[in-house]
């Protein structure tokens, strides 16, 4: 990828232009708030004092955000190999089977530390599947994979339905979904980790895979900036042909990425699946794979930046939550506006500010953006 | 004659539950032919199927209904334009966004507009696109065969259907006999050469993004004001995502175009008319198999098993000029 855009300082680069953006996005959304005709301010406490007043809130804000790491973890991978994956949301939907299939089988022999790291398997390895057959047709048949990976979601969603319809349900039930798990799927909750912190807890779904997502983002580091393979997806990222001249194999980068895009998606259905319900419902996923792409834009693809983003998200739905329950006019679907906001200007028009920021700053001190401050741009 | 009856019945629902997969695939078809990858055709023609519902609600047209559904899609179809064009964005992450933009504030607006749960007030009369009886179409009705094609398929659907139609010999038209639709074609293969000729990139790619605009605006205003009467939320429901798939399964080109559209409009109306029938040999297919179908033959034509489609060769690339 070229950039056509003269360097900036790191700093401005991975921490003023994406505030920027997201500033740019939230206003935008503000004047959406106007048009139902509340105010955009009092929204915006309401929205704050929902995902961080209380221990509670506070829970509720990292059980969302776990699920958002995942799937942003998931979709960063994809970006440092130069793929778009988008197919998150299928990935994490047929992961659900892995660890269902785990949970159902396992629940009453085993204790809950050992159907654990059976059933991340288990999902990995069935979200890296999913991610297995657009990558391998991208590889060897040249098949678009944005395009690919979109039609296997709305393929996952049919094979899921039936298989809850059909195959899954227990006999005598109305409801499309497993059985309820025994304890031996249960994780535990968090509720200790906060109350460590003085912050008080009733009941919130925060549970251990949270801190799975934190290891998560940490191994994706190490991977992407501290070994050889992460050094080559960089590699073919920014430049396939130099890849190809380096000896790297192309379809050996576009699988294995994916597999591993695909298998941190699948995780991601370990904390609604093992960790909330116990049990699998219809969509459980609930665009969370879609989420991911907006967190990894506005993460800038590194695991420091995604995580943080991933808690915005996932205060984004808390509060909301309450938000709507204080203003009826503003449902949760204003975080879909929110989120479609902030991958329009944090992603699609990234480049949008950039030329300002750089007058400014070529205006400030010339000599910070490595280019005569005279040279202006050129379209 | 009860086989006939219900075949003519299963092609009728056909033709309709295509139109809007039709125009929508035209539609695309306009941009990426121009080099701008255009996942977003989903959004515009929900935006679409709102404005329209809302106008022709309010004002009681249904013809204002459609121009406010065109404007709509052709304003977002500017906002694509304006991130994958003016300012080189990824046009995946910009379709991706409208999407979920649209998506959220249709719910929102329609609920604090309407107060009835995101729907718009039902539509009657003039505010809607009523079947139209072709000439003739009842006099005919009695001859054998014939007579019940004409009068039950080819008779008795609205406006937008019949402009759908018309728009595939059309669009083959532009694109294939005349210097705008040449220079389309080349833009999406090679915006060098074009630009060499001293032709303007950016202005070309702006109206195959404004064409685009129009038709999901006509297709939203189709669901919306001609095929049902009002709007619900996420009435779309993929419908633009097979619209993708059947541009690509025909390898954009427009009369292929239609007749995916029409295959995937087909297996639509099949799964519902047979729902839960047994089959011989096969026995029951489950009604979600049906539905993934035309999903599943696109993955298996881009994989290359039946035919190669090769999609316009800048396709996803900004252009940008030499520094």
């Amino acid at each position: 990828m070229s950039t056509p855009f003269a360097k900036l300082p790191r700093w401005a680069d991975y921490g003023l232009i994406p505030v920027v953006n997201l500033v740019v996005a939230f206003l935008v959304a503000g004047v959406v708030v106007l048009l139902v005709g509340e105010n955009p301010l009092d929204a915006a406490g309401i929205l704050v004092k929902g995902a961080f007043g209380s221990g509670q809130n506070i829970a509720y804000t990292l059980f969302y955000a776990t699920n958002f790491i995942f799937t942003g973890l998931a979709v960063a991978v994809a970006f440092h190999c130069g793929l778009f994956n988008i197919g998150g949301e299928g990935q994490a939907y047929i992961a659900g089977l892995g660890v269902v299939v785990v949970c159902l089988s396992f629940d009453a022999v085993l204790p809950w530390w050992l159907t654990f790291p059976l059933a991340i398997l288990a999902a990995a390895a069935m979200g890296a599947l999913w991610a297995l057959i657009p990558a391998y047709l991208q590889a060897k048949r040249g098949s678009h994979i944005v395009i690919t990976t979109i039609m296997f979601n709305f393929i996952a969603a049919s094979v899921m339905v039936y298989l809850l319809v059909d195959v899954l349900k227990p006999a005598g039930s109305m409801a499309p979904q497993t059985r309820d798990f025994l304890e031996g799927a249960q994780l535990p909750k968090l509720k200790w980790m906060l109350e460590a912190l003085g912050l008080s807890v009733r009941s919130a779904p925060l549970n251990l895979s949270f801190l799975l997502a934190l290891v998560m983002a940490f191994l994706v580091w190490v991977l992407i900036w501290r070994t050889r393979l992460g050094y080559e997806m960089r590699t073919y990222g920014f430049s396939p042909k130099a890849a190809r001249y380096a000896g790297i194999s192309e379809s050996r980068m576009i699988i294995v990425t994916m597999m591993i895009s695909g298998g941190l998606a699948g995780m991601m259905a370990m904390n609604p699946i093992m960790g909330d319900q116990h049990h699998m419902t219809l969509d459980f996923v609930a665009g969370a794979g879609f989420v991911g792409i907006a967190v990894a834009l506005m993460g800038r693809s590194h695991p420091f930046g995604i995580v943080p983003a991933a808690i915005l998200f996932g205060a984004l739905y808390q509060g909301g939550a309450e938000l709507a329950f204080e203003m009826p006019n503003i449902s949760r679907d204003m975080i879909v506006i929110i989120q479609g906001l902030v991958i329009l200007f944090a992603g699609a028009l990234e480049h949008m500010f950039r030329p300002a920021v750089q007058t400014l700053f070529a205006s400030i001190s010339p000599r910070s953006m490595g280019v005569p401050a005279a040279k202006g741009e050129g379209a | 004659m009860a086989f006939l009856d219900a075949l003519v019945q299963l092609l009728d629902a056909t033709i309709r539950v295509s139109v809007p997969l039709l125009l929508a695939c035209l539609a695309g078809l306009y941009s990426e032919r121009a080099g701008i990858f255009d996942i977003g055709l989903e959004g515009k023609m929900l935006a679409g199927a709102f404005a329209g519902a809302s106008a022709a609600a309010v004002t009681g047209s249904a013809w204002i209904g459609l121009l406010t559904a065109i404007l709509a899609a052709v304003f977002l179809g500017l906002v694509h334009g304006f991130a994958s064009i003016t300012h080189r964005g990824n046009q995946i992450v910009s379709g991706v966004a409208i999407n979920f933009v649209v998506a959220g504030s249709t719910i929102i607006l329609g609920q604090a507009w309407f107060r009835q749960g995101g729907r718009t007030p039902s539509l009657a009369g003039p505010a809607r696109f009523e079947a139209i009886t072709l000439p003739g179409a009842e006099a005919l009705r009695e001859v054998p065969v014939i007579g019940l094609i004409y009068s039950e398929l080819i008779s008795g659907h609205s406006i937008l259907v019949y402009v759908a139609f018309l728009m595939v010999p059309l669009t083959w038209w532009v694109l294939y006999r005349t210097r705008f639709g040449l220079r389309l074609r080349a833009v999406g293969e090679n915006p060098a050469a074009v630009d060499t000729a001293g032709i303007s990139v950016t202005w070309l790619r702006y109206r195959a993004v404004i064409l685009t605009g129009v038709l999901t605006g006509i297709a939203g205003a189709y669901l919306s004001v001609a095929q049902n009467a009002g709007f619900v939320k996420d009435m779309t429901a993929g419908k633009g995502y097979i619209a993708l798939a059947a541009l690509i399964f025909a390898k954009w080109k427009p009369v292929p175009a239609m007749f995916a559209c029409l295959l995937f409009g087909f297996l639509d109306a099949a799964s519902i008319r047979f729902q839960g029938m047994a089959w011989p040999v096969i026995g029951k297919v489950p009604v979600q198999f049906i539905n993934a179908l035309p999903f599943v033959l696109t993955v298996i034509l881009l994989a290359g098993f039946i035919g190669k489609a090769i999609p316009p060769r800048a396709g996803g690339v900004p252009y940008v000029k030499e520094r």
